[in-house]
This record gives C-alpha cells, structure tokens and sequence, in this order.
C-alpha cells in the first residue's frame, strides 16, 4: 500500500439525513409501515376536523349565560361563568384572594427549584414542607390572624383537589419510605408491624377506605369527639398511598447491591447514614417512574372524596352540569376536568423524566 | 500533607496485637464456613491470604471488620474484642479500612465525594478540611484530577485505587484487601498493586486477600494458606513458596505457578 493517501470527512448521501432521511427511516422504511402511516393520515384527516370544528370553530366563546349557545360546537361559554366554582369551589368570594395567595405562594417556593442554578434551593426545599404547609393551612382555613374561619365543607375545585394532592404527596413518601425500611429491618417486631400496615391498606379498596373513614369512624370514636371529615379523608388516602408508595421503593432498596451497604458499614457510617446517604438516595433515583406513577395515581384518586360528599374539581363540574338552567354542557364540563388533570399530570411525567435524566451519573452498566 | 500524615500513623501501640484471632469457628445457617482459625497479625504486619476458591479466605477477613459475625471463639482488633455491642464494632471499624473486589465505590456520589462523606459523618469534620485530606490521598493513588468525575466514568483501575484512597482517609491501622486485583483487566493489575505495595513500604497493617503470588513474595512478612474453610499453613513467604510443608499447599502452589 504506497499509495495511502488520508480520506477527507464526506457527507452522508443526502437521503439519509434531514428531512427526508427522517421519512425514509421512521414513516416509509418497510411497505407495512408505509401502509400504517396511509392508515394514521387517513385516521387524522377523518377525525381531527370536527375536533377542531367542535372546539374550537364552531364553539361559542362569547357571552355571559347559557343564552349564548348555539348548540353548533362547544359552549365554553358554561366554563367560563362557572370558573370560579370549578377553582373555588364554594369558598366565600370575598376570601378568594386568600386561595389565590396560597397558589401564588405555591408557585414561588416550588418553581424556583426546578432551576439547577437557583441559589437557594434547599432553604426553599425546606420550606415548601414546612413553613408552607402552615401557612397555607392558616390562610386557607382562617380563624386567626384576623382572617374569616372558613368550615372545609365550603372549600372544592380545583384548589381542593391541589390541597389533597399536596397533603397527600408530601406526606406518603416519607411514610413510605419508612414503611419500606421497616419491611426490610432485621428487628421481626418493626418488620411485622410494617408488613402488616402495608398489606392491610393495600389490601382495601380506597373507596371503602373513604367511606371508613367518613362514615364508620365516627361510630367507633366516643361520643361527643368529633374531627373534620376532611382531614379524615386526608389520612385515609395518605396511609393508602403510602402503603403502596413503601412497595415502589421497597422495589428500588432491592435493586441496591450488597457491595454498597457493606462499603458503607466498612467506612463506619452508621445505619440511618448509610440509608441516607447511600442506600436511598440511589433507590430512590431508580424508582423515579414508579414514584411519580403512585403521585399521578394519588392525584386522580383524590376525585374519590365525592362520594363522601367533599366536592374537588370533578365533583364541582358534576354538581354545576345539574342545574337546570344549563342544559347539554356535560361533555365540556368533563373535557375541562379531564384537561385539568392532564396538564397537572403530564407536568410531573415530564418533570420526572428530566429528573432521571439530571441525576444519572452514567454508572449503568 | 505531613501534618495529617502524622494523624494517620499515631503510634500505635506495639504491644498490642493489630488482630488477635483464637479458636474461631463461624457458620452460614448450617454450613460450618470457617473452622478453627488461630491467626495474630502484629503492627505493621503484611499478610497475605490465599487459597482456591470456596476455602473461605474472604469470609474470614470480613470477620475482622464484623461484615459477618463469628459464632464461635474471640476476635480482637487493635485489643478491642468483637462482640454485639455496637460501639466496639463502629470503634473497630473506625480502625480497619477495607477494599473489596468490586470496589463499590459509591456511584451517585463524585470520586470526591466517595472520599470525604465518611469523614465529614463519621469524623464529624468541616468539608473544607475533609476535601484537603482527601485530595491529598487521590494525589498519593495518582488520580487527583479524576475527583469531579463519577466512578462511572473512571476504569477498573481506577476505581479501585479511589476506593483505596477512600478507605485510607479514615486513616486507619489496619486494611483489609479482598481480592482487591481479581475484577481488573491485567494492565490494571500493576496500577493497583503498586499503591499496595506502596502502602506496604510505609508501614501500613495490611491482610491481603490475593492471588498476585508476585505481591506476596514482594511485600508479605507472611502468607496463609487455606482449604476446606481451615488454615493449611503459613509461613513466611520465602519458605512458603519454596519449601511449602502441605501436599495440599504444594498442589495449589504448582497450579497457580506453572501456568
């Protein structure tokens, strides 16, 4: 070989790159799969148009009461007077900016630290589950402070279903995660304890766990105790959530070799510091998706607490699609609800996809 | 660097033996794993231990650290004996350092990170001054500039020299190496031996779990032989691989010599 000579970098063929290569490689690579994209086309052309009519050309969006429609495509119209139902619930409108604040509140502790560069993340981690919760609860429900008691039987929407939301998360993971190292604990008495609470709630539907709650625990307590049908709502689904929230990261503390507990014991950490350190913080990072699965099924099952009479978001659409005076708006109230939902659990599908891919520190083998 | 490294090597007590073991005998359930095992390591003693696979030369030196627990017979390190009080072990962990086979190093956490959170949790150290010590030990395993990495990112060889480095923070007085070089690829083997023996020259205890005969004749004050969960022989490294006393040890000696 005398004649070598280096070979200079040349492009790919055109066809395999941009837009083009993109086709080629994902929408006609095999016939079956050009057939299927003609099958998708078609499925879109017949479909979307009188999605879209519905929605959004053919909706009324102008107007005050339910004179304004037409019956041609979606009366958004019913969303927009009943909105403050739907956020509030029947929370007194003079006291809506004490909801408002909270919300506001609620933005500018947890927004800050989805930013790696904000400086101040663990001051406002640690007050987004402590000082937080106390001040919303004191603004929410009133009573002190010069501020107007507010019974929870008038809060709803929206804004309950947040609230059970928050409580609801905040609460199970660290009650999960202790219910999970208890389950894994040498001491028989903790690990039977534990084994014992987790099967127990996960065993019960959380429908009959809500009725319990509401409806036979009062039976049980002496007479004359009584305590708020919300906050016994509020236990019963953080006990049910957090029991299936210990089995998620029971999954993640297995997966954990043996080889990390055992440098962790050699260096001399003790047993809570290995875990804190070591054990959990790497459990935890895999049991991502399984975490945020059990957020997103608790923040649905937070629509249960209608049939114990506590009206969330759902139950606030459902309640205003009775009256009489609108008639026919049913399926834009639950495309509301449904949209509602989905926008808060699509953010933290993306949230903890970005989370995954933050914290992997390119150790998968 | 000298002033921690004056820390590091206080003086330790010559009459005392570094580890002490009498009449051990430890089971797996109902596995007897460990039969009468009678070993005294001096201060600064260099050991190695080696034996086929299954003779149970690695559970024996995770006695030391109480990594697993003995049944039967004493265990003393640095003169402390090892019982269930959870004092003495966390006192005789703060003494012995250990390196494993796969390293296990801590892999959410930096290389430099790995070094110092046992000092500033344990030790109950500032981090400045914890990073400073442990800086000066990835410099002394000649990886100071891989401590912002991840152990992901580092080789075999490597990685087990930052869990060195690691174990050796806590300045301990005793170290424990389980089969530190079997997980490697050879060209990584040297890299690894050398801060061993190293490690070796100024003085350090150490029990070394290893098949690297080159090492043992290298370093070791003695070498153990073992089979069948017992100790077969030992003796000083000279003899032992020139004039071994043991069928047993003669047999093994050859095969992992004449290959």
């Amino acid at each position: 070989m005398t004649n070598f000579r280096e070979i200079a970098d040349m492009p790919p063929p055109a066809n395999t790159v941009g837009v083009v290569g993109w086709v080629r490689k994902n929408l006609i690579s095999t016939p079956m799969n050009a057939l299927f994209t003609f099958i998708g086309l078609y499925l879109v052309y017949l479909l979307l148009p009188p999605l879209l009519d519905w929605t959004v050309f053919s909706a009324n969006f102008a107007g005050e009461d339910q004179t304004a429609c037409t019956g041609t495509g979606a009366c958004w119209v019913f969303i927009k007077a009943r909105i403050t139902l739907f956020m509030y619930g029947f929370y007194p409108s003079e006291e809506y900016w004490r909801m408002n604040l909270v919300f506001a509140l609620l933005a500018a502790t947890f927004l800050p630290q989805f930013f790696d560069a904000f400086p101040y993340k663990k001051v406002f981690g640690i007050f987004s589950v402590t000082g937080f919760p106390i001040i919303a609860y004191i603004l929410i429900s009133g009573g002190m402070l010069g501020l107007e008691h507010v019974e929870t039987d008038r809060w709803g929407g929206l804004s309950l279903t947040l609230i059970l939301s928050f409580v609801g998360i905040v609460a199970a993971l660290p009650i999960g995660v202790v219910l999970a190292l208890g389950r894994r604990s040498s001491m028989p008495v903790i690990r039977t304890m534990c084994i014992v609470f987790i099967e127990l709630w996960r065993g019960v539907p959380l429908i009959s766990v809500l009725f319990m709650a509401s409806v036979m625990l009062p039976l049980f307590l002496p007479e004359g105790v009584t305590f708020n049908k919300l906050a016994r709502a509020m236990i019963g689904i953080v006990m049910f959530q957090s029991a299936y929230m210990a089995e998620v990261i029971r999954g993640g503390l297995q997966a954990i070799p043996k080889g990390q507990y055992e440098a962790a014991s050699a260096l001399g950490l003790s047993y809570w510091k290995s875990m804190s350190f070591i054990v959990l913080p790497q459990a935890m990072k895999l049991v991502i998706p399984g975490i945020v699965n059990t957020f997103i099924a608790l923040f649905k099952d937070t629509t249960l607490v209608l049939i114990i009479g506590l009206f969330d978001i759902l139950g606030s659409v459902q309640s205003a699609i009775v009256d009489p005076v609108w008639r026919g708006v049913s399926t834009e109230g639950y495309v509301f609800a449904a949209m509602c939902f989905w926008v808060f659990c699509f953010s933290m599908s993306r949230y903890s996809m970005a989370l995954e891919r933050k914290l992997h520190t390119g150790h998968k083998r | 660097m000298s002033e921690t490294q004056a820390n590091v090597q206080s003086a330790p007590d010559v009459s005392t033996l570094a580890v002490e073991i009498k009449d051990m005998h430890k089971w797996y359930g109902e596995f007897h794993v460990l039969k009468d095992i009678n070993l005294e390591v001096k201060q600064g003693e260099r050991i190695v231990i080696c034996g086929p696979s299954g003779s149970g030369k690695s559970t024996l030196i995770r006695c030391i650290n109480r990594l697993e627990e003995h049944q039967q017979g004493q265990i003393m390190v640095q003169g402390i004996e090892l019982t269930d009080d959870l004092k003495k072990i966390d006192e005789i962990r703060r003494e012995v350092g250990m390196c494993f086979q796969h390293f296990n190093l801590f892999p959410h956490l930096t290389v430099l990170e790995n070094c110092t959170l046992a000092l500033i949790w344990v030790r109950k150290m500032p981090k400045v001054q914890a990073e400073e010590i442990a800086m000066n030990y990835l410099e002394r395993v000649k990886i100071p500039d891989q401590a912002k990495k991840f152990p992901g990112q580092l080789s075999g060889g490597q990685q087990q020299r930052v869990a060195i480095a690691r174990s050796l923070c806590m300045s301990p007085k005793i170290m424990l190496f389980d089969e530190p070089t079997s997980a490697l690829d050879p060209e990584m083997i040297k890299e690894v031996l050398d801060v061993m023996v190293e490690l070796a020259h100024e003085g350090m205890t150490m029990l070394c779990v290893t098949h690297e005969m080159g090492f043992a004749k290298m370093v070791a004050d003695r070498v153990i032989f073992m089979d069948v969960r017992q100790i077969v022989e030992e003796n000083e490294p000279n003899e032992f691989f020139n004039n071994p006393q043991h069928d047993r040890t003669k047999l093994f000696l050859s095969q992992i010599l004449d290959h």
